[in-house]
């Protein structure tokens, strides 16, 4: 299983193809999505990898997480999420995952948190009909109507669809094709909607219900091409930041890779 | 300029490197000719009407064509950036004083006509525009020699000859 990614949702268009289609587009931007952390099944008792996505400023990054961050040489981030992975998918620390992660024509689940709607009623929130606009309906237009049965059971059952919170949770699309992915912008354009509003963030991981296709880069698609032994000694001259230098200096020598 | 912006005007300049449609706007008359597919075959339709309005939204753009089929209004809306549009006539340019000529909708006949520009630099450049292209095209006839008349005139002497067939050649 390989990981995903952690994207940002930018807003949606069209795309027409050669052969005069149109295909309702969202894009998706990879914005430096670098691994932050791994988690290892001796140490951790399961295999993931810690992606971290956009660009944080530093100053408004916590001291714990700035520490977080500078373990892994890796310029704060604005997002971290994990991502389960099998054993032999997992990355090194430091290592920045591609849109070519993914191919043109394959199949992806995104993740996102849904536009939060409040305190919605049963007509918006589960689709029910409502009451009539007349016939001696007054001022409950829009209500349930009945809850249930009378005095047996006498209650109302468990999981009776009713008005209440709605939106602004966990929400998954799947199986949604990837029609182009941008190594050099850094976007993916999947086909049709995903959730969450414009500049939410989402995870796009392979539809666990297709088949992977054979040409997929594996153990992850990275930018710079080949996956590289981790340079543990050169690391700190090619480090990215120059704030995360002094405090990465300090850290290695405890924190060499275990 | 945002990504997404950016992405639509790269596909503006790719999708118009390969077809260039006239300048036309509200109450002109075009052909429209679009690319039909059918199974395996593909062939051209065109659809000539009024244009009665045009939406800009970038790549989203669009356009509505109105016609009168079998005396019955008929409405298509092109996206402007299609494939599947072939290209797209300029056959009389029309004089309105309306972006949106949605009136017409509720107009048969004598008063949904719109008369002709003849004013003003588009009037005039429609003006020169048909000479140019009446000028080209019996300088390609003329250059084709017997072929293309020889099949108008039989097209002309079967209009001639019934009534019943000039209305059939006339729907070709």
């Amino acid at each position: 299983m390989r990981t995903g990614i952690l994207a940002q949702k930018l807003g949606m268009t069209r795309v027409f193809t050669d052969d005069g289609e149109h295909l309702p587009v969202t894009v998706l931007k990879v914005d430096g999505c670098h691994v932050v952390a791994v988690r290892r099944r001796e140490t951790d008792g399961y295999d993931a990898v810690q992606l971290g996505s956009g660009k944080a400023k530093v100053k408004r990054v916590g001291k714990a997480m700035r520490g977080h961050f500078a373990k892994a040489k890796v310029e704060p981030r604005r997002r971290l999420a994990e991502f389960r992975v099998s054993e032999d998918a997992l990355l090194d620390i430091g290592q920045e995952l591609s849109p070519a992660h993914f191919l043109p024509g394959q199949f992806v689940d995104v993740t996102g948190t849904s536009i939060g709607k409040g305190f919605a009623g049963t007509m918006k929130r589960h689709n029910f009909a409502g009451l009539r606009a007349s016939h001696g309906v007054s001022i409950s237009h829009r209500s349930a109507g009945s809850t249930g049965n009378s005095q047996d059971p006498g209650k109302v059952f468990k999981g009776k669809k009713m008005a209440g919170h709605m939106g602004n949770r966990r929400v998954t699309t799947q199986n949604l094709r990837v029609v182009a992915t941008d190594d050099d912008a850094g976007l993916i354009l999947v086909r049709g909607a995903v959730p969450g509003s414009d500049g939410g963030w989402v995870r796009v991981s392979d539809a666990v219900k297709r088949a992977l296709p054979k040409d997929v880069p594996f153990p992850a698609g990275l930018r710079g091409g080949k996956v590289e032994a981790e340079p543990a000694a050169d690391a700190p001259t090619d480090a990215p930041t120059p704030e995360a230098v002094p405090e990465v200096a300090a850290d290695t020598a405890e924190d060499k890779k275990d | 300029m945002n990504t997404i912006e950016k992405l639509d005007n790269e596909q503006i300049i790719k999708l118009t490197e390969k077809r260039q449609h006239p300048d036309f706007s509200p109450g002109d008359t075009v052909r429209v000719n679009v690319k039909v597919i059918e199974g395996t075959r593909e062939r051209i339709q065109a659809f000539e009407g009024v244009c009665i309005a045009r939406k800009n939204r970038g790549l989203n753009s669009s356009f509505t064509v109105r016609k009168i089929s079998y005396n019955e209004g008929v409405e298509r809306i092109f996206p402007l950036y299609s494939p599947r549009i072939d290209s797209v006539e300029l056959v009389r340019r029309g004089d309105v004083r309306r972006a949106k000529l949605y009136y017409l909708r509720g107009r048969r006949g004598k008063s949904a006509r719109i008369s002709e520009k003849t004013t003003g630099a588009a009037g005039k450049a429609a003006v020169t525009e048909r000479v140019e292209a009446a000028a080209a095209k019996s300088a390609a006839s003329a250059a084709a020699g017997g072929k293309g008349s020889t099949k108008r005139k039989a097209r002309r002497a079967a209009a001639a000859s019934g009534g019943g067939a000039a209305k059939a050649a006339k729907a070709e």
